[in-house]
């Protein structure tokens, strides 16, 4: 079996080489055929490892396996070698089987793109990076993934490369991942620093030997969650996301919703049991959490852009994500991050097949009335919005409520920020869904004429992310609910250390747990109900740019703001000390002084010519005077 | 034997190419350069890490004041010489589409150069380094001075006498060395680390400063770097390949060779001071090259970061950092080999390498916009480039020295990201204008230049066991010296 794990990788990085090398010889159909193909390999392969893992008998949960020594200095060394356990395996599901379909997706949304070699070659790369980050059985190997798809990230929301402001986009996004990679790489090496390792194995191994609240565990806790704010946009590492729109939109499903943005999960949890042993990171980890979802959520309401506020909303779950962490309940971070998924997957190639369907509009503003144009589109949003909203028994509901139990159960204030959050994620979703499907049709004309329902390699991905999205949630049925919660026991081996360490969770009651839940849908509904009084009934459309806001109003449609605040406050200042160190510095103490130097010496050589007097006596005179005061400056010594 | 080959092959091939006419000067140089790669090859394949210096040659040369002939390859040297060889072959392609004047002139020197370098990675003799270390200022002289651009009477003098002080004072000190041996007194190495190891803290200290300030100067660090911006924008494309590419690692070579083992207690007392200076250049480099306006400037300014980082990671005595320093300076120079051949292809299209009057290349050139990337995800060490190996390890042994100092140097993760990808967006990206519309992709030539180089950075970058494995032992045992005097420092 284990030999197997090497191929998962593998096969979408040959696609990614075959497409690459090949290139002009291959017709669309072939790309299309090798990069969904190869992607698809993965998929049956990590299906087959998954059932492997759901039969394995207990203390056999993971397998590993190393291709070879990749680097060694001193008492350094890493391999390159995989492990594949619950969590991996989990996640090598959702990235090959979504990935899957959003492969396929492509292939009708890219079908009249120039680059549709070049898309396919980038989203083959992509997926064997996240494969990487994934199975990587050593940190390092992790980076490698991490950073390699910041660089797909990169290539691809620059995708469209003769619009600047895309390249824009896509430098600022590497360049605050950058920021966050470098507080994990060095909390990587401070592991290795004390740890004598940078294998997971032997790193989570050692660890118990440390009591609760190291000071090292907490500095590398935090540097590694520095990290994962970079990578899945949590305050004040974000602002890269929402501007990640610009690249095409089966992009801002696959890497800025499913999988990339989610590696920051991914991480902390694998690492459950260092940030156990680190409270005071763990209580870090919920705030930003928190903030970011309330923060993003409010962003959310104003926006006007649909996948604007899609990529919000998915700021702003990764945020209730980390809330779920930082609380400790690492399964349901990792539950919310698969039906997350699954919703937001669908939610954003519902958006590219409104987007395909307008030629090309993507304002809310000139939407309206889709729902008989599109109409396979409009169900399964229908059933996204209603997945992210959190209404039962679609898969957002047990994800988020199981979220906003354990928040109850650490601490009724967090319960009341995070229920905010999704109240908010149910209010800004239904705007946008009746903006885009109820009422008439506001697009132009010109544009109207041209709407269709996308074809059958759009809609048959959009309808099993649907199913995906109806019935995800019930692989973790609570017990409240009657479930047996199947995910929690298949994750089980890879918690058990943490939950050994930490002390007894005190549960909720089923009575609380059920009273918390019922106020959360019955306050989603009514958010839902304002939302539909507001812009179906009330026939609302967001005022258009010339039109003056309100300050408030218009402060949250800017969105705060806060990219004109780091340009003021770190990009201005940055660039104005590099132009002082280049003009004042470089020409004018350094080169000064060494071009003084220079004529110091040249004047000096000018005066001592003087002294060759071409009389031999004077010059052994000279030496022997030289050689006393060497001598002399010597004994001095 | 081999050693002395590696030596004298390209001094005598430049000697056959004097009596050459000028068509056939290019064709002869590449395939000498390329034999020279051949010799290289042959002494890889029979070198033994464990084994400390081989294919040992030592005659008298000037017995009376106890200076020979003396060399050898240790695994140190020899990813240098290695390096050398490399590049040579790919830096005289790279020429091939150029029309030089006095073509027997220019490729003559490259060859001259090429075998002074050599001759500085594998003497073991002092006197003989510093022969060698001279040696190779001169034709990179006359080649910045007769075939360089702009100005370049008053910078290639600049560069000359600036380098020259440097070495002057290494002089000094090598010979100071030499008066300490005991008895008859010899230049050898091992007669010279003796002597040295033997000198008082203090007296080691003040050699450290003179060893150092040639060193120094030549990779360059903060702050002795100002010749070098200018220097490589004045010299012609193969001229700035040498010099960035082989000729500053001379500066490093000689800190590991002749600086380390030679006072280490000295050592040991400055290092910290080269240390800090290293990481502050690495900051103020990095700003610097982010205003730059010039694309060859930039690279300049990139080059003295990257530099930096490799001399405190070697400044920190630790195994991983010495070891990340020795594969660096095998990926810095590929890598700069490609970046100034890019410049140097897009300045033959456009006639310009200010970065503002480019844009949009992307579209003509597809081949060259992916070698582009590739090389630049080597320069700003992306995981699975060649850079990443040594930033990783360097960065590394720097924290392990100090978390904050570390945390410094690692910001040229993030600097290095910002000037290489604003200079890659505003020349290849966007929409393209008059000087780029008819931009022409990679011919041939260029080909076989570049993308031999693309696939050492990321063969580098997945499997660079087997470099590492080359300087693994040579490095342990340079450590052991220097670890014993750590030990009795504390």
């Amino acid at each position: 079996m284990s030999d197997l794990i090497g191929l998962i990788p593998l096969a979408p990085l040959l696609g990614f080489l075959f497409i690459g090398l090949v290139n002009r010889n291959l017709t669309k159909g072939w790309v299309s055929f090798i990069a969904c193909g190869s992607v698809f390999v993965s998929f049956v392969i990590s299906i087959a490892l998954f059932i492997g893992l759901l039969n394995a008998p207990e203390g056999q949960s993971s397998l590993t396996f190393t291709a070879f020594d990749w680097i060694s200095a001193g008492n350094f060394s890493v391999s390159f070698s995989f492990l594949v356990d619950p969590l991996s395996s989990l996640m090598m599901l959702i990235i090959t089987g979504v990935g899957f379909l959003i492969h396929v997706y492509s292939v009708g949304y890219m079908h009249d793109d120039d680059g549709f070699h070049r898309f396919f070659m980038y989203l083959n790369l992509f997926i064997f990076f996240m494969l990487l980050l994934v199975m990587g059985s050593n940190y390092l190997l992790m980076f490698v993934g991490w950073e390699g798809v910041g660089l797909c990230s990169y290539l691809l929301i620059g995708f469209w490369f003769k619009n600047q402001d895309y390249n824009d986009a896509a430098k600022k996004a590497f360049i605050m991942n950058r920021i966050g990679d470098l507080g994990l790489i060095l909390g990587v090496i401070l592991i290795f620093i004390h740890f004598g390792s940078i294998n997971y194995q032997d790193v989570f191994a050692k660890a118990g030997e440390f009591p609760a609240g190291a000071e090292f565990i907490t500095w590398i806790t935090i540097l590694l969650f520095v990290g994962a704010i970079g990578k899945s946009a949590q305050i004040p590492l974000y602002t890269w996301l929402p501007d990640a729109m610009a690249g095409p939109t089966p992009v801002s499903a696959l890497i800025h919703a499913a999988t990339m943005v989610t590696a920051g999960i991914y991480m902390i949890a694998r690492n459950n049991v260092l940030y156990t042993l680190a409270p005071f990171s763990l209580e870090i980890v919920t705030i930003i959490g928190l903030a970011t979802a309330v923060f993003a959520a409010t962003i959310a309401i104003a926006q006007t852009d649909i996948k604007k506020v899609l990529a919000y909303s998915t700021v702003s779950q990764l945020g209730l994500m980390f809330v779920a962490l930082g609380v400790g309940a690492y399964t349901t971070g990792i539950f919310h991050m698969a039906t997350h998924a699954f919703f937001k997957a669908l939610l954003f190639l519902g958006a590219g097949s409104v987007i395909h369907g307008l030629s090309g509009e993507q304002d809310l503003r000139n939407m309206g009335g889709l729902r008989k144009y599109l109409p396979v589109t409009f169900l399964t949003f229908l059933i996204g919005t209603l997945a992210i909203a959190g209404i039962p028994p679609f898969a957002g509901f047990f994800s988020k409520d199981e979220i906003l139990a354990n928040a109850f159960a650490h601490s009724p204030v967090i319960w009341g920020f995070a229920a905010f959050a999704s109240l908010l994620t149910a209010f800004y979703m239904f705007r946008l869904f009746f903006l885009t499907f109820s009422g008439s049709t506001r697009a132009s004309e010109e544009v109207k004429h041209h709407i269709h329902e996308s074809p059958k390699s759009m809609t048959v991905p959009l309808m099993v992310l649907a199913v995906l999205s109806l019935v995800g949630g019930f692989m973790g049925v609570p017990e409240v609910l009657g479930g047996s919660h199947a995910l929690n026991h298949f994750l089980d081996p890879v918690f058990a250390q943490s939950k050994a360490l930490s002390e007894a969770h005190h549960h909720l009651d089923h009575n609380t747990e059920f009273t918390l839940m019922g106020t959360i849908v019955g306050l989603t509904l009514v958010m839902i109900l304002i939302a539909y009084f507001m812009y179906v009934r009330g026939r609302r459309v967001p005022a258009p740019d010339t039109v003056t806001l309100n300050a408030a109003h218009k402060l949250v449609r800017n969105k705060y703001y806060i990219d004109e605040l780091y340009n003021a406050v770190i990009v201005k200042p940055l660039n104005v000390l590099s132009k002082v160190f280049d003009s004042l510095v470089e020409k004018l103490v350094i080169d000064n002084i060494v071009n003084g130097t220079g004529k110091v010496v040249t004047w000096s050589s000018k005066t001592l010519r003087l002294i060759q007097t071409g009389n031999t006596a004077f010059y052994i005179f000279a030496m022997v005077i030289s050689i006393i005061i060497l001598l002399a400056a010597k004994s001095l010594i | 034997m081999l050693t002395t080959a590696l030596i004298f092959w390209p001094l005598a091939a430049t000697l056959i190419l004097l009596a050459l006419d000028a068509p056939l000067a290019k064709g002869w140089a590449l395939a000498a350069s390329l034999v020279e790669l051949l010799l290289t090859i042959i002494v890889v394949v029979q070198f033994e890490p464990a084994a400390g210096n081989q294919f040992v040659v030592n005659y008298p040369w000037v017995a009376s004041l106890g200076i020979s002939f003396y060399a050898g390859i240790d695994g140190i040297s020899l990813l240098l010489v290695l390096l050398t060889t490399l590049l040579t072959p790919l830096i005289v392609l790279s020429s091939f589409k150029n029309s030089y004047d006095k073509p027997v002139s220019f490729y003559s020197l490259i060859l001259f150069m090429e075998a002074a370098l050599v001759g500085v990675f594998v003497a073991l003799d002092g006197f003989l380094f510093y022969i060698f270390w001279e040696m190779a200022l001169i034709p990179i002289y006359f080649i910045c001075l007769r075939w360089g651009g702009v100005n370049r009477g008053a910078v290639t003098l600049k560069f000359f006498i600036y380098t020259l002080a440097g070495s002057l004072v290494m002089l000094v000190g090598l010979i100071y060395l030499y008066f300490q041996t005991p008895g008859q007194h010899s230049f050898a190495a091992e007669a010279l680390y003796a002597a040295g190891q033997a000198l008082p803290a203090s007296t080691q200290g003040l050699i450290f400063w003179a060893m150092f300030l040639a060193f120094a100067i030549k990779m360059p660090i903060f702050p002795f770097h100002t010749w070098q911006p200018d220097t490589y924008n004045t010299a012609p494309t193969q001229g700035t390949m040498l010099l960035s590419g082989i000729m500053l690692k001379m500066g490093i070579f000689g800190v590991i060779r002749w600086l380390l083992p030679v006072v280490p207690q000295g050592v040991n007392e400055w290092a910290s001071t080269a240390i800090i200076l290293s990481v502050i250049g690495i900051v103020y480099a990095s700003c610097l090259a982010i205003v730059q306006k010039d694309l060859k400037r930039l690279i300049a300014y990139s080059s003295t970061a990257h530099v930096g980082l490799i001399a405190a990671g070697l400044f920190t005595l630790n195994k991983i950092g010495m070891q990340g320093a020795m594969i660096q300076m095998v990926s810095h120079g590929i890598v700069i080999v490609g970046l100034f051949y890019i410049i140097d292809i897009i300045f033959s299209r456009t006639s310009t390498q200010e970065i503002a009057s480019l844009g949009g290349i992307r579209s003509a050139a597809p081949l060259l916009t992916t070698v582009f990337v590739v090389v630049m995800l080597g320069s700003v060490a992306l995981p699975l480039t060649s850079g990443f190996v040594g930033e990783f390890l360097l960065i590394n042994a720097v924290f392990q020295y100090n978390h904050v100092v570390g945390a410094l140097a690692g910001l040229t993760m993030i600097l290095g990201a910002v000037y290489m990808l604003r200079s890659f967006q505003q020349t290849m990206l966007g929409e393209t204008n008059t000087r780029t519309r008819n931009f022409i992709d990679l011919g041939t030539n260029e080909k076989i230049v570049l993308y031999p180089i693309v696939v050492l950075i990321i063969i580098i970058g997945i499997y660079p066991a087997p470099l590492l494995k080359i300087s693994e032992a040579a490095v342990d045992s340079l450590w052991n010296v220097i670890a014993n005097y750590q030990a009795v420092n504390q």
